[in-house]
């Protein structure tokens, strides 16, 4: 059964369905589309049931040429990387769905849209050949376009045209690069062009051109992420986009580009990536602090959330240039945290301004005594997000620091002190929002969290603890994906990867027990 | 009996969880009897495995429950050992005392079982810390009381004061704990593991005295946030806009006794770097001196007590620094009980007094308040140091061992003679102000005693407080020989002679009985004295530091992000966007076709043709 074609293909006959609806009923699009948004949950969480824990290879691959003279194939495939994406993707969309109850203009088109988006961002993850990858990377753009430009506010016109844009030109370099190595692998094997990601990887590219194409590909994924100085359409963005764009946009569409990093910059271009590895991580890092302080002053609250966002992402590019082992897992944990955190955010901010129509923090204050309920959810959000252990985002966040200090020590260190930043910008948030006297009159009466918003977080904030708890299946699924990456750029350059940070010879004597297993019954004395 | 401890945790958490989501249900005051229950069971649970280690026959044992994050070699694993015996003791015990407290103290409030989760909260988190046999799991619980702090902090939070002091309490922490993260850091790129049992186990082959000095001076930057230490106790004055039962428990007993815990728990670290351990030594004794200085001069009797606190958690991370662990941990264990009965007994006062916290607004409620006034003074006498209650005790042992260090150490030893002197006076004047003299108070008070639920907390910390010393004199050790077990890789330094303990121990009796008459002189008078001068004002403001925080940390803080958020991002990096965009005037003309919706419908037809070719790759690829 070629169950990721299904995948891929479930939210595209769901996007018919919808479209079938009848005009005169719309009344019915949402819990119709709600309906159909089902359907890639399950395909995926088989997918996630069925996957081989330990397991570094592709898995459930399927593989199919299209265009022989081009070398160009449907060739899909999961591994330890892509399977988490993939999960988040098909959990958010049917969330983000549920939440689009204030959409009332053409609610069909929006719905057949974001439909269209969930099987365009499934097959960016999905895709092994780089024609096909960068197809639906391009598709995703449009879809997010007409969401942003046709339900965004006031100012949606200009944040459309800017998150095309700055896509665009990362675009434009990423196909460049793509057509360029899809040339140079063909000419290799004997053919025009070969886009297959198994045969590109074959490819014998010349430190030089792996500069370039390196160049290429990062220009695309960290406009994508955004990394630092790329960034600023994100607040835009985010911004005017209607809420479940908002959620997608944070939740999956930003990890298309650390996901790029991960799968191709840094597994086909092993001698770049090491010496690009620091410039990045640097440029990472001055986002982690620098997205953190802007968002200190923001006085919109979704702005506000906007910039976390370049700091939380600046995290994963951290850990995922500090080419560890710890910190690459945990930049891919962070990236699934972080669509779940920034996700809850999101709908909880859209369901207040359902309410009252306004994101600006100044007209708030003193919500706890009358919203009990949806503040107790937002807090809760908060230290998600603030990384507050037992939650997913200090598991991903905490492998990633302590990962990447065995390599980059002092980046890490002042990355660290994003923790006592990203405290000050939400609890001052939160604070200003939530707490002290009721201030504002329009803000006496709101409706408290009915019971499908209730039931739109609740899944949200069980997998926070899930993940915060006992991330160990997450890891294991993704280390030995991560592990590969890593191996191939130890076979490929002088780099070498810290195992962990046993000075050697020294310890073995004492401990060597303990580390290696989690069987603590014999130390006990 | 190590297989049940998990319960220590689950149980609060338990208890906390009924009340957040049937609390409404279960009502007043069943809602506090549920939590009480829970903390009092745990207690319960950890009483056996307590006495299996005061027999001796098992010394230190661990549970693996689970791995948490197996890439950096985490665990959920508990560690038992004397520590961990005697921190699980004081949090379940004293805690359960001030649950059953606050089933008195908070009735009527509106979101009284919320207060009662929020503490069981407290209690889970805080024997996660204790209880905790590494240090990413001891860091999970430093975070999560953390939070149970900010929670029960800003509990009132409609009052925008409480709502400040919860934040700034996690955000001063936070500060703190940046040092304890990147400390954890070098742990792990150290030694590749967070385990307590191999790094105390191999510190001394595995580090150098240089990273072990780096280690431990980032562990006490976590430790000076959590045990509000100068430069960052600045939090714990705030705090005590909490309900009183959570000042008692949090913010004097329990959760700020972390520091000085993880300090005494990675001892061996300690030991190794010298460096640290003087200014430890030097932090702890300004601290005390600094926060004593302050509380002379509150008239709030909760920022007394606060101040005291922090003078007070001065003494303990002066004996941390000097290497004397258990004397340090001897002082917390009874610091615990007596200020835990001074905070009740505060709280059963200003409940007396309609909420009321103003002392000089109090006095004569002697006649009023019987028990509260006789524990009280007990609490009192303790912390003034006066022989034989237990204050006395364990304060003597840490100004002993300063003594002991010699050497410039002398000097500490003065400046810990000086507080236990201005610690006397304070106490003094707290305590006569309230309880003796005329009666201040405004009509239509009318002052009572607390119901039975308040007061019989306050009499077993009572009896507490006098006896508890006793367990560790010059003559009987038993206390020190229960901790041994958990300083077995320390480096014990030598003792002094019992003439040299018994004159020191004289010399900081004189100083207190000297305190205690200087107070007592002073405020025991029909009017009360004027307490103007400059001293006075500069100690009533703190001395400024909150203010010297905000112009020199705060506001040039605010200004650096206005700047980023303003000028750098808008102007600086979106201009260079713009400027690329009408450079090659892409942009201008994109922008220009937006106005007749030229784009979205070329987007359109992008989707389409897009959709069209999504459809034709699964077509031949998907086999459909």
């Amino acid at each position: 059964m070629p169950i990721l074609s299904i995948l891929i293909a479930l939210p595209l006959i769901g996007a018919l369905i919808v479209a079938l609806v009848p005009r005169r009923r719309p009344e019915l699009v949402l819990p119709i589309a709600l309906v159909v948004s089902i359907p890639p949950l399950v395909a995926a969480s088989y997918v996630l049931w069925n996957f081989a824990v330990g397991d570094a290879s592709f898995q459930f691959t399927e593989h199919v040429v299209l265009v022989e003279s081009f070398g160009i194939s449907w060739s899909l495939a999961v591994d330890g990387i892509s399977l988490f994406m993939v999960v988040l993707t098909a959990l958010l969309f049917p969330l983000s769905i549920a939440a689009s109850r204030s959409i009332t203009e053409q609610v069909k088109t929006y719905m057949v849209l974001m439909l269209i988006l969930e099987t365009g961002v499934l097959g960016v993850f999905l895709s092994l050949d780089l024609f096909v990858f960068f197809a639906f990377f391009e598709i995703v753009l449009i879809p997010m376009y007409l969401l942003i430009s046709m339900w965004g506010s006031d100012n949606r016109a200009y944040a459309a045209l800017k998150f095309v844009l700055f896509t665009a030109v990362g675009s434009a370099f990423l196909l460049v690069s793509i057509v360029a190595l899809a040339v140079i692998t063909g000419d290799q094997m004997g053919t025009f062009a070969n886009f297959d990601f198994r045969n590109v990887l074959q490819a014998d590219l010349s430190t030089t051109t792996q500069y370039w194409l390196f160049g290429g590909f990062a220009i695309a994924f960290a406009i994508k992420v955004p990394l630092f100085p790329f960034h600023t359409w994100l607040p835009d963005a985010h911004t005017e986009a209607p809420t479940a764009g908002s959620v997608i946009l944070a939740g999956v569409l930003l990890k298309m580009g650390t996901y790029g990093f991960l799968r191709f910059n840094l597994t086909l271009f092993p001698e770049a990536t090491v010496d690009f590895a620091v410039p990045l991580a640097i440029l990472a890092v001055i986002g982690i602090v620098y997205g953190a302080a802007v968002a200190i002053v923001q006085p919109d609250i979704k702005r506000l959330v906007a910039y976390s966002s370049v700091s939380h992402m600046g995290f994963v590019i951290l850990g995922i240039f500090a080419l560890t082992t710890q910190g690459m897992t945990g930049s891919v944990v962070t990236m699934i945290s972080h669509g779940l955190t920034t996700g809850a955010l999101f709908l909880l901010i859209g369901m207040i301004y359902e309410r009252t129509h306004t994101r600006r923090i100044a007209d708030y204050g003193g919500l706890a005594k009358i919203v009990p309920i949806y503040s107790g959810f937002f807090l809760f959000a908060v230290f998600a997000s603030a990384g507050l252990p037992g939650l997913s985002g200090f598991v991903g966040e905490f492998t990633i620091l302590i990962g990447s200090y065995l390599t980059l020590p002092v980046l890490t260190i002042i990355a660290a002190s994003g923790v006592i930043l990203a405290a000050i910008y939400l609890l001052w948030a939160y604070e200003r929002v939530f707490t002290g006297p009721v201030v504002n009159p329009k803000l006496e009466g709101l409706r408290d969290l009915g019971f499908r918003e209730v039931a739109i977080m609740v899944p949200l904030v069980v997998l926070i603890i899930g993940l915060g708890v006992y991330p160990k299946p997450v890891f294991e699924r993704i280390e030995p994906s991560v592990g590969i990456i890593l191996e191939r750029i130890e076979a490929t350059t002088g780099y070498i990867v810290p195992e962990r940070g046993t000075p050697e010879g020294v310890v073995d004597v004492h401990y060597g027990q303990v580390s290696e297993s989690p069987d603590h019954e014999e130390e006990g004395g | 009996m190590i297989d049940v401890l998990w319960l220590v945790i689950a149980l609060p958490l338990v208890g906390s969880t009924i009340n957040l989501f049937f609390g409404k249900r279960i009502g007043q005051p069943l809602a506090g009897w549920v939590a009480f229950g829970f903390v009092a069971l745990a207690w319960l649970v950890a009483l056996p495995a307590t006495f299996s280690l005061i027999d001796g026959s098992i010394p230190v044992e661990t549970s693996y429950l689970f791995t948490w994050i197996p890439v950096v070699g985490a665990d959920v694993a508990l560690l038992w050992d004397p520590l961990s015996a005697l921190m699980t003791m004081i949090v379940t015990g004293i805690g359960s005392l001030i649950h059953l407290y606050s089933i008195g103290y908070m009735r009527g409030d509106e979101r009284y079982p919320r207060f009662f989760s929020f503490m069981n909260l407290f209690i889970a988190s805080m024997m996660i810390l204790v209880l905790s046999a590494n240090y990413a799991m001891m860091f999970i619980g430093w975070e999560l009381v953390g939070l149970s702090s900010y929670l029960l902090i800003s509990f009132w939070f409609t009052k925008p004061a409480a709502a400040a002091a919860g934040k700034k309490a996690f955000i001063v922490n936070r500060i703190g704990d940046w040092g304890f993260l990147v400390a954890l850091m070098i742990i792990f790129a150290s030694f590749g593991t967070f385990d307590f049992q191999t790094i105390f186990a191999s510190a001394p082959v595995v580090i150098t005295v240089g990273t072990a000095t780096a280690i431990t001076l980032l562990l006490f930057v976590g430790a000076a946030g959590k045990s509000a230490q100068i430069p960052l106790y600045v939090w714990l004055p705030d705090a005590m806009e909490g309900p009183t039962p959570v000042s008692a428990l949090i913010h004097a007993a329990t959760m700020v006794t972390a520091g000085v815990f993880m300090i005494a728990r990675s001892a061996v670290l300690f030991e190794m770097a010298p460096t640290t351990g003087a200014i430890v030594a030097v932090v702890g004794t300004l601290t005390a001196l600094v926060a004593a200085l302050i509380a002379v001069s509150q008239t709030d009797i909760k920022k007394v007590l606060a101040y005291s606190t922090i003078s007070q958690l001065g003494y303990m991370v002066l004996a941390m620094g000097v290497g004397a662990y258990t004397a340090g941990i001897f002082h917390l264990t009874t610091h615990a009980f007596f200020k835990a009965l001074l905070f009740l007994g505060a709280g059963s006062v200003i409940h007396a007094m309609a909420g009321d916290q103003d002392m000089r607004t109090m006095g004569g409620l002697r006649k009023k308040m019987p028990i509260t006034f006789i524990t009280m003074g007990a609490g009192w006498l303790a912390l003034s140091g006066v022989f034989p209650f237990s204050g006395f005790w364990s304060k003597d042992e840490i100004l002993a061992a300063t003594f002991a260090k010699g050497g410039w150490y002398i000097g500490l030893w003065v400046i810990g003679l000086l507080v236990a002197l201005l610690t006397a006076f304070y106490m003094t004047r707290l305590f006569v102000m309230t309880f003796l003299g005329k009666p201040r108070w405004e009509d239509g008070v009318h002052p009572h005693e607390s119901p039975a639920t308040m007061t019989i907390p306050l009499i077993i910390l009572g009896l507490f407080t006098v006896s508890f010393g006793l367990v560790n004199t010059p003559a009987l050790v038993a206390f020190e020989h229960f901790l041994e077990g958990s300083f077995q890789y320390v480096h014990h330094v030598q003792g002094l002679s019992m003439g040299a303990i018994i004159g020191l121990a004289t010399i900081a009796l004189i100083v207190a009985i000297a305190g205690i008459v200087w107070g007592w002189l002073k405020y025991h008078r029909s009017e009360l004295p004027a307490e103007d001068g400059k001293f006075w004002r500069r100690s009533r403001d703190a001395f400024g530091v909150d203010e010297f925080y905000g112009r020199t940390i705060v506001e040039p803080g605010k200004k650096a992000s206005e700047w980023a958020a303003d000028v750098f991002d808008v102007k600086v990096l979106d201009g260079i966007a713009h400027g690329i965009g009408s450079g090659t005037r892409g942009f201008g003309d994109v922008l220009a076709r937006l106005q007749t919706g030229q784009v979205r419908a070329y987007a359109g037809g992008v989707a389409i043709a897009g959709v069209l070719l999504i459809i034709v790759f699964l077509a031949v690829g998907g086999g459909f």
